[in-house]
């Protein structure tokens, strides 16, 4: 259970710094290589329009394609991970977390907040891939549990997006019970009978996948993602026999009866906010 | 065979002279007892400096000793009429995690935890204790069992980490843990969970959301083990050693980062050294925590829980 790199490279952009980009801008589909300007990717949801290819994107993203117009309040947004075990791999971990803040300009791997989605109410916890592999710590535990807190105290329907490699090893066995921390809140947020919905993105594995990505009330995916438990090098290096093609992707999973549906990326707000509408 | 680690080796040199200075005593009938003694008294000495001061490292060594007792020689030892209970009533049977209802002094409780097994053969047959999602589904099912005739539950966790296979994925690893640790964290019964061996991450876990959580003195507890920790951070299997430390691992860590409620004091030089009395030594902590976790109102027992868990975790607030 440990936050890894993928070889296929993923995009990550925040919203705001496209619209502000020249029109004329383009990156290329990691999956086809066909060029995607910059508007065109905004208007699709960042998913190729040539191959249908979901990019890998950030918290702002997200929450901008969900959020009417943009808008939502954010939650917590300045805890920041301590160092409590005083952990030293090839550099310190202070210096790490504080590297990838400036490098990223986020102080962790997740962004929770608040906002309508067409006209209802919604607090959404989204994982940032781009800090240490969207590695769960105490900040990530931490902020989960209060925007459950949230949704419990004011009766909002509440959904994560998860996108992680699994433990931030650096904060080793706190980084463990943060899984027990997580699940234990949710039982809560259940008690109280209120919708949660698990949004599973690429990639979703470890003790993310073994804890809170998987006790939505609906577990749902994205097309492609990767998802397990185990890493597939891991479990290769295990077994020691390739893996089926398309072992470990939402359309197996799906297929093996832990995801209610998969959905492509802009049918996401439709879908959530009839799920909601429906359960509400 | 027995099996002596690198960092015990000055406590077997010790031995191996007293043996020598008594054969010799014995040859040559000349009164060797005040040397005996104060080598006798060196090795205690030696056994106490070397087992009191044993590094992260050396408790994993110890946490993997091959006579070191499991899951099932702790219900036959601290245990009476055990019945163990099989399957998850949906694909089998996961011989990886063992439990079943059984008397602990005047208690009825139900037992669960992982199994190794102790030989090439049984290692096997029980996975090397890396249980599938049948194994915590079954777990779940005995949990819900005690939950329903109103017993508490022991778990015993001794796992390097639940099986990463195929089937595993197929059949919903992630899912399984996950839901345990929900289900746990609300359960309407005591539960005491124990580290005898190795807490490998989500697989020991998943059998670990507890009132009162234990570690046995020489065992180890983490998110990942210092072998796959030191091939991720160092890209090599070498800093194993170095990854112990970086990891605090220890019981003794872990009590101090308030991650376990105790540790249980094991026999000097290992549970294995003296399983009876680490047996015994267990089972005093359980029915002391029984009896007082009775006490409790059960919504206070769960919320007093989740409290425990929702506490853990260190953050920086603040611009
Ligand atoms: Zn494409």
């Amino acid at each position: 259970m440990a936050w890894f790199k993928r070889d296929k490279a993923g995009i990550s952009t925040a919203t705001e710094h496209k619209k502000e980009a020249p029109d004329g801008l383009w990156n290329k589909c990691p999956n086809c290589k066909k060029p995607l300007l910059n508007t065109e990717q905004i208007e699709n949801k960042y998913v190729c329009q040539y191959c249908n290819y979901h990019l890998r994107i950030d918290s702002m993203a997200y929450f901008s394609i969900l959020f009417d117009n943009n808008s939502f309040t954010e939650l917590n947004a300045n805890l920041r991970s301590a160092d409590p075990l005083n952990f030293v791999d090839s550099k310190p971990y202070a210096e790490r977390v504080i590297e990838v803040a400036e490098k990223t300009g986020l102080n962790d791997a997740l962004r929770t907040g608040y906002g309508k989605i067409n006209g209802l109410d919604l607090v959404v916890a989204c994982m940032d891939f781009n800090f240490i592999g969207g590695s769960m710590g105490s900040v990530v535990g931490e902020k989960i549990a209060r925007a459950i807190d949230y949704s419990i105290k004011r009766r909002i329907p509440f959904m994560i997006i998860s996108k992680s490699g699994g433990a931030r090893m650096m904060e080793a066995a706190f980084s463990l019970m943060q899984m027990a921390k997580t699940s234990a809140k949710l039982a809560l947020l259940s008690k109280a009978g209120i919708p949660y919905i698990s949004l599973l993105t690429d990639p979703t594995t470890g003790g993310v996948t073994a804890s809170f990505a998987m006790l939505g009330d609906i577990n749902i995916a994205e097309p492609g993602a990767l998802i397990g438990f185990a890493g597939p090098r891991v479990i290769k290096e295990t077994i020691k026999k390739d893996l089926p093609k398309g072992f470990q992707t939402s359309e197996f999973v799906l297929e093996h009866g832990f995801l209610d549906f998969i959905v492509d990326r802009r049918q996401l707000k439709e879908e959530v906010s009839n799920f909601i509408r429906l359960v509400s | 065979m027995e099996t002596i680690f690198d960092f015990e080796k000055p406590i077997a040199d010790l031995q191996l002279q007293i043996d020598k200075v008594k054969q010799v005593a014995e040859k040559t009938k000349v009164d060797m007892s005040a040397t005996l003694l104060e080598l006798d008294e060196k090795l205690e000495a030696k056994r106490k400096e070397i087992y009191e001061n044993m590094t992260g490292w050396q408790n994993v060594q110890m946490s993997r000793h091959p006579s070191r007792p499991q899951t099932l020689d702790y219900i036959q030892m601290m245990c009476e009429n055990f019945i163990e209970l099989h399957g998850d009533r949906t694909v089998g049977d996961d011989k990886a995690i063992v439990g079943g209802f059984a008397t602990i002094g005047e208690h009825s409780v139900m037992i669960i935890g992982h199994q190794k097994g102790k030989n090439t053969k049984e290692r096997q047959y029980r996975n090397f204790g890396m249980a599938n999602p049948e194994g915590y589904r079954k777990a779940l099912r005995l949990m819900k069992l005690a939950e329903k005739f109103n017993k508490p539950v022991v778990t015993l966790i001794d796992t390097i980490g639940a099986f990463p296979g195929i089937e595993a994925e197929e059949r919903g690893q992630g899912e399984a843990i996950a839901r345990n640790l929900l289900e746990m964290s609300v359960l309407q019964v005591p539960i005491i969970c124990i580290v005898i061996g190795e807490g490998a991450s989500g697989g020991a876990l998943g059998i670990g959301v507890g009132d009162r959580v234990y570690m046995l003195e020489h065992t180890w507890y983490s998110v990942i083990s210092p072998e796959s920790c030191s091939s991720i951070l160092w890209r090599s299997w070498d800093y194993k050693e170095k990854a112990a430390e970086s990891l605090k691992l220890t019981s003794e860590n872990m009590l101090t980062n308030k991650l376990i409620d105790g540790v249980i004091p094991e026999p000097l030089g290992g549970a294995h050294n003296n399983p009876e009395k680490m047996a015994a030594t267990i089972k005093e902590q359980v029915l002391t925590d029984i009896k007082d976790l009775l006490k409790k109102k059960k919504d206070k027992l769960v919320e007093e829980r989740i409290d425990k868990f929702c506490h853990m975790g260190v953050v920086i607030e603040g611009s």
